[in-house]
């Protein structure tokens, strides 16, 4: 047999198998995104002490040339001899995004700045796609990364996150909260696992 | 072995044990506070129970769903009927590729077939990128948990195991050294890897797209700079819309780990440009499942742990006592599913205290499940003959009453007037690592007969 026909064998198989003793159907719950679900008085206060405790730190700036200024005095960034941009005005980009084809060119990144959709206080979550960056591999392999978000898109919950986005429509997106981290070595937390050793959310207020 | 000779080796190290058993209380509480946090928590509870449910029994509906939205969106699928199609269908992808080097994020499915040895077998490397896995890769061992795979290992052991294959120095066991060393060593190897293999934790039929959650970023890498992404689920792992992921990503790292959410939560919906994606289906004895009424819940799983953290027995005998790719209340379930006879002992290994029910983010009825599974373990004729004779001598006991009242007397007078070496021998497994209860003065019959004659006095304030 072909691997073509063995798959649809397969599949057959396994559906005939599943269909043959199906529990009665239960009703799906209604998910509104309005809720009722938990909300904060002041979000974005709520984002910022969540994203502290995720080793993450929050920095509200009134425009991007504040956000600039802030940057360029940040130890990471001031350290980093690859770094990277693509929001024109914070911080600088030693390196052409868009000459590089192959993603592991990017090994070497010391700092990215990225661009957040909106985050989340429940658990200071930032929202990105692939759409802001030509490789995905951006959110992860940099040593230090900056996600920049407008002040205001902050949202209180996760049903209040996926009511405003297209999920399906970026071959990658997801959901950031806090730098990378791994505590598998006798539950000590340890920041810096495999991808960034420190996150920085910039919330915008002009944009 | 059956789980019982496991846990004594296990408890043999009693300061390991008694270790072992705070570092995962340690976990428990983190969970019990991020859960106190959430207002509405028992009703995500609820919402995720119900939507597994619902989803269970609309399964072919569903799997044929993401089929679909999953081809549109440029992903191969595959479907596997048992762990070997698995393990074939993957080396067929990679053999086309010619690749050499994998990198793999946790995925327990992948170690439920046994891939890792498979793969390596037909000359791959395959390097586990989780740090807990990659120290249990490099210790040639199975993981102890499903979340934390190496939280039987004490920080010198990593150590020493570091320094033998990542030449780290002798001597040094500081968890942020150890595991800078690691990130090192698994930089190199993504950066050389062919392919990525992942697990996943979610997959959308609505969309086809699947989510895959890690705090180390390890998965996202891993997929992110080879051409080629192959995700491995079983499947039972589909939910039906996007909406769903909002309550199944507010529950499971505050169970798992007492997180908000896990660092990374990453959707995939179709290959990167010039790139492939691909899924397999994979049954291996789920479709078995879910035509069993009694057994049907336990496919809710999300794989969060908290059973795990919270059971008493699982704390103090390690997870290596079970002998199974999950190990635990959920896993005591599983394992029997699969193979009766081989992990006949699990179900009892559990005094049916239902912590592991009342942590269950799904709502799986753990405990009344590894009853009804004692229940089949006994019609299939798989329970130790000390077992059942015991059994009955207790039920015989039970049913007199005379009998019981005065075994009662005796056992309360004996606990009093019986010097130790009488009481604490090796033909009393009761006494073994532990002190009995002092004897009370009266049953609990008569204090509730004492209770119910002043309680009818009508002139009693304690009314």
């Amino acid at each position: 047999m072909s691997s073509a026909s063995k798959n649809s064998a397969a599949r057959e198989a396994i559906l005939r198998r599943v269909r043959a003793a199906l529990p009665q159907s239960t009703p799906l719950p209604e998910l509104p995104a309005s809720g009722p679900w938990q909300t904060f008085e002041d979000p974005t206060t709520r984002f910022r002490e969540v994203l502290e405790s995720v080793g993450g730190l929050m920095v509200r700036v009134p425009d991007v040339g504040a956000a600039d200024a802030w940057l360029r005095d940040f130890e990471p960034w001031k350290k980093s001899a690859t770094r990277l941009t693509v929001i024109p005005g914070l911080g600088d980009s030693t390196l052409d995004l868009n000459s590089i084809d192959d993603p592991h060119a990017l090994e070497h990144v010391g700092f990215a700045v990225l661009k957040g959709h909106f985050g989340v206080a429940e658990n200071a979550a930032v929202w990105v796609t692939d759409a802001d960056v030509r490789h995905r591999v951006l959110y992860f392999i940099p040593q230090h990364m900056a996600l920049a978000i407008p002040a205001s898109q902050i949202v209180n919950n996760m049903h209040e996150a996926y009511g405003r986005i297209q999920v399906g429509g970026y071959p990658f997106s997801g959901f950031i909260s806090g730098p990378s981290k791994t505590a598998d070595i006798e539950q000590s937390l340890v920041i810096g696992a495999h991808g960034a050793r420190s996150l920085v959310v910039f919330l915008i207020e002009e944009w | 072995m059956s789980h019982p000779p496991l846990a004594a080796e296990f408890t043999a190290n009693r300061s390991r044990a008694h270790w072992h058993d705070k570092a995962l209380w340690f976990v428990r509480e983190k969970r019990d506070r991020m859960a106190n946090s959430v207002p509405e928590w028992e009703q995500l509870r609820e919402h995720a129970s119900a939507i597994k449910m619902h989803t269970v029994s609309q399964l072919p509906l569903y799997l044929e769903q993401f089929e679909r939205n999953a081809l549109a969106l440029g992903v191969h699928v595959h479907w596997a009927e048992t762990a070997e199609d698995h393990n074939r269908i993957v080396l067929e992808i990679l053999q086309r590729h010619s690749v050499k080097r994998i990198v793999k994020s946790k995925s327990m499915l992948t170690e439920e077939c046994h891939l890792n040895p498979f793969l390596e077998k037909n000359g791959i490397e395959v390097v586990d990128t989780d740090l807990g896995e990659r120290i249990v890769q490099l210790r040639n061992e199975p993981p102890s948990h499903i979340v934390l795979p190496a939280i039987h290992i004490r920080k010198e052991e990593v150590g020493e195991c570091f320094h033998e294959h990542l030449g780290t120095e002798k001597g040094a066991s500081d968890p942020a050294y150890l595991t800078e060393a690691a990130r090192g060593h698994l930089r190199q190897k993504f950066c050389q890897a062919d392919a990525g293999i992942t697990g996943v934790n979610f997959a959308i039929a609505e969309t086809g797209g699947i989510v895959v959650c890690t705090n180390e970023g390890n998965a996202d890498l891993g997929v992110s700079l080879p051409k080629v992404h192959i995700a491995c689920m079983g499947i039972e792992k589909l939910i039906p819309r996007v909406s769903d992921l909002a309550v199944f990503l507010r529950l499971l790292a505050r169970s798992a780990t007492g997180q908000p959410i896990t660092t990374y939560s990453s959707h995939f919906h179709g290959p990167r440009p010039g790139c492939e994606l691909h899924v397999v289906l994979v049954d291996d004895g789920r479709s078995g499942i879910i035509q069993s009424s009694e057994f049907r819940r336990s496919l809710s799983c999300i794989r969060c742990g908290a059973c795990m953290n919270t059971c008493p027995v699982y704390r103090r005998s390690g997870g290596h006592s079970y002998e199974s790719t999950v190990p635990g209340p959920i896993g005591s379930i599983l394992a029997p599913l699969k193979d009766s006879e081989k992990h006949s002992s699990l179900p009892f290994a559990c005094s049916l205290c239902g912590s592991c029910t009342d942590v269950c983010p799904v709502k799986i009825d753990l405990h009344h499940q590894l009853l009804a599974m004692r229940g089949l373990l006994g019609q299939r004729r798989l329970i130790a003959t000390s077992k059942k004779l015991s059994m009955k001598f207790v039920a015989g006991i039970m049913k007199r009453t005379w009998l019981f009242n005065l075994l009662g007397k005796f056992a309360r007078l004996s606990l009093r007037v019986l010097p130790r070496f009488a009481i604490y021998h090796r033909f009393n497994p009761w006494g073994r690592q532990r002190e009995l209860p002092e004897a009370p003065a009266k049953s609990f019959r008569q204090m509730y007969a004492d209770r119910k004659s002043t309680a009818s006095n009508p002139g009693d304030k304690s009314k």
